[in-house]
């Protein structure tokens, strides 16, 4: 690679003008980085899931139906989405109670309680699920209090939902975290002056402010839920049609050399997932507009 | 309150009521008990219900040990791979101008949105002995799939992102001037990068290895498509776990768990220091 960042000009046309800037790459190393990139990302990621394309490429309309839209992989798309939903829906609250908390107080503890917030982050997602499992179990810290009362959660779908919560509680927390942090206390200040109660300003300062951080965290929080399988196959219970959720049905047809099967119920979660991205970006594009408006 | 009236606004005028207040931090913390605190302690407090002796027993038992002795093997190599395609995605990106840039960016993040089964699944369609290469691979007599290979190369797809999106923000944000300086002044190309850049995104660098790292330690769905479960051969930690819980083996579950659970903890604990680092760091530029 080139390095002069200077060239005079000697074209006979020209040959008054001043040495004129020419643009050319200064940093070396350009051609082989991106090189090794592309290929890294196409031989890891690009060819395996294009093999996920042209598998169902070769399946017949009748089998690609018959596998994606069988009563039992039906029931648990309603489980995965449905639960999946939920526990984000919780986890808007809990994430913004908890944002809210960081940012706004003081209290004893909370660097500790900043940094244990992405537990689920570093948990592995096998320890995860058998630590809420027994948890929640009969005989456990918190299930021999339900019990008594029969309320079961481990192997229930209530459980699958206690495990999303679980591994889904940084998203919200992270995204709105940090803009809760810009939002400028001046505007709070004037509204207060103007004789606007703490919830009134909640609800029409803040809460306008963080709303695309929120569902940002929603989405990311949601899209992590449905791929979900480690912290949820333990307290499942894994009951075909009442709490088999979708990726167990991809391991269970995987099982049986069933890969048509497979394939085919993967190209859904694929698809589900693409569009979720989509919506995550889209979202945090509205974010930054937002944000670039104010400053 | 009296030293208060100079200042601009009163600081009670913009804040809650110490009632609501601590209602919301005491309900906050509750959450942080309930969902992350009670799980981490189980973890620790079922691994050692039976005595530490029951304890080590569990941790040295032959099987287990092989499956410590795999996801560090695993680790170690997965994590020099994500590295150097980390460092080079980010050098092209951040260093350079070229079309087709945000949607590069948007391709290294495509393994976090896809779930983990089906990450394990697309390398049994290419690998498997029903997949493309399944005929030429029998041939030749390769094991990729049910194997480690197979279990490497799952690994680094789904910890794929971790190094380069930290990496990508933190060089763009550093522009580049300090290389073309050092470029301008007679350094070469690894001589720039070397005395450079690196120095520049050390911390950065730090922060996407444990996250790569724990994720390749702790990887189960993934990895569980791709192993077949051999004991005492394609068995990682995670996977030990699930054997030993399936088998009613609670104890000796949550020993192998306790160890994954302490490697969390050490993960939490550098990230919280690293993240200090960079905010000091931040502060004495800004």
């Amino acid at each position: 690679m080139a390095t002069a960042i200077l060239e005079i000009n000697s074209s006979p046309g020209e040959s008054q003008a001043l040495p004129r800037l020419k643009y050319q790459r200064v940093l070396p190393g350009f051609g082989i980085t991106l090189g090794f990139a592309i290929f890294y990302l196409s031989v890891i990621v690009l060819i395996p899931l294009s093999a996920l394309l042209f598998k169902t490429l070769t399946l017949s309309p009748e089998q690609f139906i018959t596998a994606v839209a069988s009563p039992r992989v039906l029931a648990s798309y309603r489980l995965t989405f449905g639960a999946s939903a939920l526990a984000a829906s919780i986890n808007l609250f809990i994430g913004l109670l908890l944002a809210w908390v960081l940012v706004r107080y003081e209290f004893p503890g909370k660097k500790f309680v900043d940094a244990l917030i992405d537990l689920p982050f570093a948990l592995p997602t096998a320890v995860a699920g058998i630590a809420l499992t027994s948890l929640l179990a009969g005989n456990g810290w918190i299930g021999q209090y339900l019990e008594p009362y029969g309320i079961q959660i481990a192997f229930t779908p209530i459980g699958i939902v206690i495990a999303l919560i679980f591994i889904g509680i940084p998203f919200v927390v992270r995204t709105v975290q940090p803009v809760l942090e810009d939002v400028e206390k001046e505007l709070e200040e004037a509204a207060t002056c103007l004789g606007a109660s703490r919830l009134q300003i909640f609800i029409k300062i803040i809460l306008p402010t963080i709303t695309p951080a929120l569902l940002t965290g929603f989405a990311m929080a949601f899209a992590r839920a449905i791929g979900e399988y480690g912290s949820v196959i333990f307290i499942a219970g894994n009951m075909p049609m009442v709490s088999e959720i979708t990726s167990l049905i991809i391991i269970g047809k995987l099982e049986q050399y069933d890969f048509a099967g497979a394939t085919s119920v993967a190209i859904v979660m694929l698809v589900a997932s693409f569009i979720l991205l989509l919506i995550i970006n889209l979202l945090q594009a509205w974010q930054r507009k937002r944000l670039g408006m104010k400053s | 309150m009296s030293s208060n009236k100079l200042s601009t606004t009163p600081a009670h005028a913009v804040d809650e009521s110490p009632w609501v207040k601590w209602v919301l931090i005491t309900l906050a913390l509750f959450f942080v008990f309930l969902f992350l605190l009670l799980p981490l302690t189980t973890v620790f407090a079922e691994a050692l219900s039976k005595g530490f002796q029951v304890y080590l027993q569990a941790v040295e038992d032959p099987d287990s040990w092989s499956a410590i002795k795999l996801t560090l093997g695993i680790a170690a190599i997965v994590i020099p791979l994500n590295l150097t395609f980390g460092l080079t995605a980010a050098w092209a990106v951040s260093k350079h101008d070229f079309k087709g840039k945000a949607f590069f960016i948007t391709l290294i993040d495509l393994p976090f949105s896809v779930s983990p089964v089906v990450a394990g699944l697309i390398y049994v369609l290419v690998f498997g002995a029903n997949g493309w290469f399944g005929g030429w691979l029998i041939a030749h007599d390769i094991k990729i799939i049910f194997a480690l290979p197979g279990m490497i190369i799952a690994t680094v797809f789904v910890t794929l992102p971790f190094i380069a999106r930290e990496l990508i923000p933190l060089m763009q944000s550093q522009g580049t001037d300090e290389e073309q300086a050092a470029t301008v002044l007679g350094a070469n190309g690894w001589q720039t990068f070397w005395h450079v850049t690196l120095p520049n995104i050390k911390w950065g660098l730090i922060y996407g290895v444990i996250l790569c790292n724990a994720r390749s330690m702790g990887e189960f769905g993934a990895v569980a498509v791709v192993s077949g479960h051999i004991r005492g051969q394609t068995n990682t930690m995670p996977l030990q776990v699930e054997i030993l819980y399936n088998e009613y083996q609670a104890t000796a579950a949550f020993a192998i768990a306790s160890l994954l659970a302490l490697l969390a903890l050490l993960t939490l604990a550098i990230k919280s220091f690293v993240e200090w680092q960079q905010s000091r760091i931040k502060r004495i530029y800004a």
